[in-house]
């Protein structure tokens, strides 16, 4: 029987995944696995920082619900990619990093571009791998695929020595998977089952509250239905945004430190809380003293670990959140949708009293909500948002109507500034006929903006909508509120990069939209040019801050509205 | 708060790693640790002692890792906990014949004798190993070490019986 090189197993078991797409950058120590890449099915595509490659393959990820893939090199490589995996595994997506190593008799010598990369990413990833015996890569690679894409998903690295890559072995399909600790639960236990939904019959003022999980499981179509069957407001966390209609008229918004009025202030005041697919994050609770205090909870997730960890449920649901809501479906048949006038018509009301606001004078400063509107009203909604780290993030979230699953990319628990321009790529290259639009800040643009050389040269026409305050808004936000506005190390300059000409000087298109008359035409310019990426600066005004807004570690009890309420 | 956590892990590399290092975020730390060979030998068993106010969220950490195939936290009136210690005890003067004596009480036994010292190997439970030693320290101990705590849970139905 005939023999192939590590290397070469490598790729072919990539390929057996179905792996279309890799997103990466070569160096020495992977060198023999790019050697079969360049004959192979997959595409690569040349990231210009190993970060990018990672949050690449995160965007894919998103966008398309499979395994998003990336390949780097040893040492600086492998640290390079530890924000993408950290990121991964804060936001449960599943992405499979495959890094080289020097060889296994210079492992743990000082080598050059040695990194322990499996030590350093032992806390940044779901498992990883290091390979020593060639053999052994069919079933890693499959190990590591199922790994990534099944219960909590997650990045899983697999670390190749180069002499692993170099030696030959027989290929053999990977064996069974024999992973007797890894053993995700899917069904929610029917007791438990039953018990949701008598307490849902009963309950005056229950709340669904729903996350990144409904996405994950595909769950939006029946996280409909359920929230109509048994009548109850919707709110979504900024994971979960997309997993409920967000013009239906049981959703109220997103919770918490920027929650809406409506979404946050239902939480605290509801007898019952069905948590789908969340985790209790500190920026939706505040203070969890004071979060849902009248409230029963459901909660069910498919990691125990997340259950009980901030709030205890007075029921706990382990199981697949998609698989749990259609038990739930079942279990409640076809009884009648309660009656809730009472508490619908209140929430109502908090959701048409209290909008997110904002004021655009039409000779004043851009405002950076008014420019978000408009994006959602000359692309009818239909696009792809991906989002950087920070206040263009919230206002995003906030102004944006997500309908549907998976047209919502960002960075929710790592708080990942730089996520935006590599994930927009990520996302195009998953979904290469939808319209991807990128709202970014300067800020969070500046740490990974060199990616704009990759989708020009690759050929990934993304749309980016830069709202440029010249400052890290965010930062600037608590400084103005809480630290005496002492903007200490928080301003970047609004001319400090001439954007639209960094832009073309990597392929783009470059425009630059200072007032308000400009943001509709240049937003129509940049829809009818789809054979290069197109940036749109908007100057923006550093004043205007994200509201609602509840201080950290503040009661949700307490939210402020806006700047009449500071003063 | 000592706590003890009897967990079975895949016989593999870097597990005992995984394990240690999700501990220490935590800034737990680890008051003994003993791993070996099960009757399975593709599974590791690890009994942890561990300082920490609780270990709720900690054992479901745990059970995250891939190679961790089951936890159980053992409640020390229902389990049998087991630990060895080499204890060098000086013998200088007319200390031999006492220190030997209460090697004798204690089922300790002689397995190094050198001029001035002897080196006892004492086992049992973590209380009748600490009162070994704390009883020859007055004699002037010049070497200690300990295994760390194996421990397995009893066998509930066999309690039921003697129960009756």
């Amino acid at each position: 029987m005939s023999t192939i090189s590590g290397a070469q197993a490598v790729i072919k078991a990539l390929e057996r995944e179905g792996v279309e797409i890799v997103f990466g950058v070569p160096g020495g120590a992977i060198l023999p696995a790019y050697d079969p890449l360049f004959d192979s099915s997959i595409r690569h595509v040349l990231a210009r920082h190993e970060q990018g490659a990672g949050h690449m393959a995160e965007g894919y990820a998103w966008a398309t619900g499979r395994v998003g893939v990336c390949i780097v090199t040893s040492g600086p490589a492998a640290t390079n990619l530890v924000t993408p995996l950290a990121n991964a595994l804060i936001d449960s997506i599943p992405i499979v990093a495959i890094t080289g190593q020097v060889a296994t008799t210079s492992v743990g010598n000082d080598a050059f571009q040695e990194a322990y990369t499996t030590g350093i990413t032992m806390n940044a990833t779901k498992h990883n791998y290091f390979v020593t015996d060639p053999n052994d890569i069919p079933d890693v690679i499959h190990e590591a695929f199922h790994i990534a894409a099944t219960g909590r998903p997650g990045p899983v690295l697999v670390d190749l020595p180069k002499d692993i890559l170099n030696a030959h072995l027989e290929w053999h399909e990977p064996a069974k998977l024999d992973l007797p600790g890894y053993k995700p639960t899917v069904d929610g236990h029917p007791r438990r089952i039953q018990e949701a939904i008598d307490l849902i019959g009963t309950s005056q003022r229950p709340v669904v509250y729903a996350g990144g999980g409904i996405i994950k499981a595909g769950a939006a179509d029946n996280l409909r239905k359920l929230a109509e069957q048994i009548n109850a407001p919707v709110v979504t966390t900024l994971m979960g945004l997309g997993g409920f209609p967000g013009d239906h008229e049981l959703f109220l918004g997103m919770p918490g430190m920027h929650g809406t009025f409506a979404a946050t202030t239902a939480i605290q005041k509801a007898d019952l809380l069905i948590g789908l697919g969340v985790r209790f994050d500190d920026r939706v609770t505040g203070n969890p003293d004071f979060f849902a205090p009248h409230a029963s909870v459901i909660h069910v997730d498919v990691d125990p670990a997340e259950i009980g960890k901030v709030r205890q449920p007075e029921i706990p649901i382990v199981g697949d959140v998609g698989r749990v809501i259609e038990q739930m479906l079942a279990t409640w048949g076809d009884r009648p949708a309660p009656d809730r006038t009472e508490w619908l018509e209140k929430v109502t009301r908090w959701r048409t009293d209290h909008p997110v606001h904002f004021d655009q004078q039409p000779d004043g400063p851009l405002k950076p909500q008014f420019v978000i509107e408009e994006l959602y009203k000359r692309t009818g909604g239909d696009a792809i948002v991906v989002s950087g780290v920070g206040q263009h993030q919230m206002w995003t979230a906030l102004h944006w109507k997500f309908s549907k699953p998976r047209e919502w990319i960002n960075s929710g628990g790592l708080g990942t500034m730089g996520f935006g321009v590599p994930a927009a790529i990520g996302a195009k290259a998953g979904q290469p006929d939808r319209t991807i639009f990128l709202i970014d800040g300067d800020g969070s643009f500046q740490m990974t903006h060199q990616e704009l050389a990759t989708a020009s040269e690759e050929g990934f026409p993304i749309k980016i909508a830069l709202l440029n305050n010249g400052v890290h808004g965010m930062v600037r936000q608590w400084q103005t509120l809480f630290y005496g506005k002492r903007y200490s190390g928080s301003v970047l300059g609004r001319d400090s990069v001439n954007y639209p000409m960094l832009a073309e000087a990597m392929g783009c298109v470059g425009i630059r939209v200072e007032t308000p008359e400009e943001v509709g035409p240049a937003i129509e310019k940049a829809l009818s040019i789809n054979d290069r990426p197109v940036l749109i600066e908007f100057v923006v005004d550093p004043e205007e801050m994200v509201f609602p807004m509840v201080p950290a570690g503040g009661s949700n009890d307490q939210i402020i509205l806006g700047l009449e309420d500071l003063t | 708060m000592k706590h003890t956590l009897s967990v079975l892990v895949e016989n593999k590399a870097g597990v005992l790693a995984r394990v240690s290092s999700l501990l220490a975020r935590r800034g737990f730390n680890i008051h003994s640790l003993a791993v070996g060979p099960t009757a399975d030998e593709r599974i590791s068993g690890m009994t942890i002692v561990v300082d920490a106010p609780e270990l709720e969220q900690v054992k479901k950490q745990l059970h995250k890792l891939v190679n961790v195939v089951k936890i159980t936290e053992l409640d020390p009136q229902s389990a049998v906990e087991r630990e060895i210690a080499l204890v060098r005890v000086s013998t200088e003067g007319s200390k031999r014949s006492d220190v030997l004596e209460m090697a004798t009480l204690f089922d300790a036994t002689a397995v190094d004798v050198g001029v001035s010292t002897i080196l006892f190997l004492v086992a049992g439970s973590p209380d009748k190993v600490n009162d070994f030693v704390e009883l020859v320290r007055p004699y002037g101990i010049t070497d200690l070490i300990k295994s760390g705590r194996v421990a397995l849970a009893r066998d509930q139905k066999n309690r039921k019986l003697r129960a009756t």
